[in-house]
This record gives structure tokens, sequence and C-alpha cells, in this order.
């Protein structure tokens, strides 16, 4: 992945919104171990920026944020995955279950 | 400066509510718990009509109506002799973002252009946010969407990273946030930064904009069988999608149409849990939101819910995740349909429901919505099976959320799980009970009737009970 970023670039940067401490109480346990974070993107500020440096950022309507500059136009990364054998099958015995309507 | 802890943020959540929404909600908060529901919709300043056709100028609605020739005629196959109701679908996903939700999207954001806002925030991890972001697009309004997307080694399901996806499309600022209810201080944050609407799911325009989605029903099984349909089913999350269709169908007098709600069943898994999220192959529609929100529907970022589903919902029902999938299966494979997860999970249980039906009685299932990548059975099942969930044929009464996803080896073994409605009603009548002091009057015990669709007597009978 790319390290370097200059002004301009569409980046992603990541900030804590709440430590550990500062999140309340009634969360179960595994939710108040670790932070309230946040990502967000948008076009570079800074002039130069390497993953990890505090950057500025212009979001997409305009307005200023800053944090850790985590990626360079990130992948979005989801899919459509991959066929699921147990799903086709299904989808077979269906088919064969209608033609046998069909006939009888 | 101003103090922007957690606590001082949460403590201006009236204030800040109040500027962000352009409606005054005072005369509905006077009482802890009784309020006129009604009077709260009548906020909404335009007929039915005017609201139809604000929704023709934001190319919302007015979707086909299909029916699934297929999927009835195997349900007759498995169904006794006379059983097996016609089988229909409101093809939502035609709307611009791809699902009912533009619905609610068009007249909220009418209404927030019209008071003057130049911009729009939303906290959702759902297609409403695509559907605010699409319809913000057309207004020029400035957008936020506010989404859970994250556990905290930063991993998202396919299904919210695509809704997040959809958002950026349409030019919004999407800030993603890791797993937690404190969603809702980021949330008033950004509300109080920019000055913004917030386009809430649950104001009254949010609802009064489904509303001609039970009208179109009534209009197009008019046309097509002479009669309005003997059951709508809705998938139930937040309650807006079940209220403001119950009300499009009462508003043209489909009064003895049966409104069901449908929720898959993830119980067991807590909903602001970092370690479940990423164990939920449904990210909306099922029962983390659907129970709580019918049995307690101020829980929301607005002063009063106008998504209220116990004064409308009949009957509430279950439905596993392996049962979803497998009816997405059939729905592409025997009717031609590739549609997302959210309304077929009321397929799923309109598919059963028929069978206990007669054959001349109809259903309509409310919605579809888009297919897009991250949707699909395909990328939800990898992810879950990447994650160690045991996927495998099975009898979906075996599956454990979290643990299993069991698909059906036969369409015979769908079944219908019915949530105990007078549970959920004389829940909610203890907790408003909880909220006001005893004993209560008259005019509350009223409120609650209408908010439970209980006698007086009954609310008394819970009240004594206590």
């Amino acid at each position: 992945m790319t390290e370097q970023a200059q002004a301009g670039d569409w980046v992603q940067i990541h900030r804590i919104v709440l430590t550990p401490e500062q999140r309340p109480a009634n969360l179960p346990d595994e939710t108040r171990a670790v932070p309230l974070e946040m990502r967000t993107k948008g076009w570079l500020i800074t002039k130069a920026a390497t993953l990890g440096d505090e950057v500025t950022i212009r979001t997409a309507i305009g307005r200023e944020m800053t944090g850790r500059l985590i990626a360079v136009n990130p992948a979005y990364g989801h899919d459509f995955g991959q066929a699921v054998p147990e799903l086709l099958a299904a989808g077979d015995d269906l088919v064969a279950l209608m033609r046998d309507a069909k006939e009888s | 400066m101003t103090d922007n802890s957690y606590a001082a943020v949460m403590a201006r959540k009236a204030e800040i509510m109040l500027s962000s929404l352009g409606l005054d909600y005072t005369p509905f908060m006077q009482d802890p718990v009784a309020f006129d529901y009604e009077a709260m919709m009548g906020l909404v300043p335009y007929t039915l009509d005017q609201v139809r056709e604000i929704q023709v100028q934001s190319a919302v609605g007015k979707t086909a109506l299909i029916e699934l020739r297929q999927l009835t005629r195997l349900a007759r196959k498995l169904a006794p002799k006379g059983k097996g109701a016609r089988i229909f679908v409101k093809d939502e996903a035609a709307n611009p973002s791809g699902s009912y939700k533009a619905r609610r999207a068009a007249l909220s954001l009418h209404h927030a252009k019209a008071a003057g806002f130049k911009g729009v925030v939303s906290a959702t991890s759902g297609n409403y946010g695509a559907a605010v972001a699409s319809q913000a697009a057309k207004r020029d309004l400035d957008c936020i969407v506010v989404q859970e997307v994250f556990d905290s080694h930063g991993i998202g399901q396919p299904e919210i990273l695509e809704k997040g996806r959809a958002c950026e499309i349409y030019g919004a600022e999407v800030m993603q946030l890791s797993v937690g209810p404190e969603l809702f201080y980021s949330f008033l944050r950004v509300l109080e930064d920019t000055g913004y609407f917030n386009a809430s799911l649950y104001t009254p325009f949010a609802i009064a904009g489904v509303e001609p989605l039970g009208v179109e029903i009534v209009e197009q099984m008019q046309a097509v069988t002479g009669g309005a349909p003997d059951a709508v089913i809705c998938t139930h999350a937040g309650g807006g999608n079940l209220t403001g269709t119950a009300r499009g169908l009462r508003k043209v007098g489909a009064l003895d149409t049966q409104v069901i709600g449908a929720s898959v069943d993830l119980t067991g898994l807590h909903m602001a849990s970092d370690r479940d999220f990423n164990r939920k192959h449904f990210t909306t529609g099922h029962t983390g939101f659907g129970v709580p929100f019918a049995g307690w529907p101020d829980r929301t970022d607005v002063p009063r819910n106008a998504a209220r589903v116990l004064r409308y919902m009949d009957r509430y029902l279950l439905l596993k995740q392996g049962e979803v999938f497998y009816m997405t299966e059939a729905l592409a494979r025997l009717e031609g349909m590739e549609r997302g997860p959210a309304g077929n999970v009321s397929l799923a249980a309109a598919f059963v429901l028929a069978q206990e039906m007669d054959e001349d009685q109809t259903i309509v299932v409310q919605e579809t919505e888009y297919a897009g990548a991250g949707k699909q059975p395909s990328a939800q099942l990898t992810f879950a099976r990447a994650r160690g969930i045991d996927i495998r044929r099975g009898d979906p009464d075996l599956e454990r959320p979290g643990q299993s996803v069991l698909i059906p080896e036969h369409p015979s073994q769908m079944k219908l799980r019915d949530v105990d409605m007078n549970r959920l009603r004389r829940g909610l009548v203890r907790k408003a009970a909880a909220l006001a002091p005893a004993p209560l009057p008259e005019t509350v015990i009223a409120f609650l009737a209408a908010e439970t669709q209980l006698s007086c007597q009954d609310v008394r009978d819970v009240l004594s009970s206590l």
C-alpha cells in the first residue's frame, strides 16, 4: 500500500472518539475495554504526509477534520464472497421439486 | 469553551435535538407517558396526496407489485388442499437509492429544505443512509451519515461496508465508528457542530413518508384482485416501516388487512457487544432492534418516536437466518429476482404463512431492496464461514445465532414462530407505569390502550397486577 500522501490525495484518517475511561459504564465488558474509534475519508490538506502522521483533511462536504493518516484511497474491500455450495444445492433441490410438481 | 465530554454532550441532548428537527415537540412532552399521537403526526403539514406528489417529484414510489407465482405454487404443493394464499411483493428496490427508505428520506428532506437547513445528518448503518444521501444530492443539501461499521479490529461486515460505499457515491461525508451506543454521542456532536437537520428515521415526516406505500399496495391489489390484501408483511426493526405502511392501509380503508411484522431471530447476541457485532449476519430487520423497539418505542434520536408498532401490528413472526438465506436463493432460482436481505425476511414469513391461509386469499410482502456487492448470501456467508460460523443444511430450528446458520433441507422445514404479542403489550404498560406516579389517570390508561391495542380494562388489569 502507498505510504506517502500528497495534498489533494483522497485519504482515510482515524481518530479515537472516546478512550475506554471516557466510555459510559453500562457497556458490555469487551466493548468498554476498547476505545470508540472513528474513520472517515476526505481530500488531504496537509502538504505531504506518511501513514501514521497527524493530518488535516477536507471531507466530501467541505468540513475540515484532523486525525491519523491510515490509508491513501483505500479499497472498499467488500465483494460478493464465494458461492455457497449449500445454497446452490438448495436452489437445485427447489427447481427439482417444482418440476416434480408440474409432472404430478 | 464547550464541554464535549460524553456526559456533558448527553446532558445537552434535548436542546440539540430541538434545534435540529425544526419541529416543536413541547406539547407532546407534558406528561411522562401519554401524548396526542395523531396531533404529533399532524405536524406534517401535507395531505396524503401532497406527500405522494412530493415523492413523485423526488422519483420515489409507484413501484411495481409483482405476483410471485412460482413461490405460491411451491407453497400450495406443501400446504393442505385448498390452502396456499397468493404471494405478491412490492418491488421497492426500484426506488432511487434501492430501498423503500427513499420514501422516508424524501419527505424528511423536503421538510429540511423548506425549513431552510443547509445540510442533513443521519445516524444509521442501514439503507436509510444511502436514501438520505441520495435525496440530499437531489436537493443540493450537505449530508453526513454516522454509521456503526467496525469492531475493535477494524473489521466490518460486507453488508454495512456496502451501505457506507453507497453513501459516499451520493456525495455524503461518512463517519464510520466502531461498535458502541455512543454513536448517538458522535451524532449529537455533529448536529451541534454543523447546525444541520436531524434526518431521523423516527420523526412524523419519516413515518408519513411510508404511508403512500400502504396506499399503493391497496390500489394495486384492487386492480389485480378487486380488493385489499388479506395480509401485509413488513420486515420489522425500528418500527417505521410497519407503522407507516399500516397507517397508509388504514387511510384507504383497508381495515381488515392483517398487518404482520417479521424479524430475524438473533436472540442472545448483544447489540452493544464488540464481540457479537460481527457474528450477526443480518444488520437490520432482526430481534436486536425489533423486540426492544416494539416494547418501548421512545429509545431514539427524537423526543417522541412516531414509529409505534404495537398500535398496528397484529402478529409478529420470527425467522431463522438460514430460512431467509434459503428464501433469497428461492427468489432467485424460482422467480428470477435477485434482491437484498431486508424484504426476504418478510418473504420467508409469507411463504410459510401462505400455507396456513386459503388459496383465494392474498399476502403482500411490502418491500424488496437492491442487491449490490456485500448484500448477497454469498458475501455474508463467506464472511461468516471465515469467522468460524457453522454453515450447513439442517433443521433451522436448531440454528444458534452467532454459532450456526442452518439452511433448510426441504421447504417444509420452514415454520412460523410467533412472538407473544401480549407479553410485549404488557411489558409496555409496565414500563409506562414505572415512569408515571400511580394511580394513572384515565387519559393515560386510554393512551396505553391505544398504544398496545389492549382494552382499557386489560391495561387496568396489568397495572393492578404490579
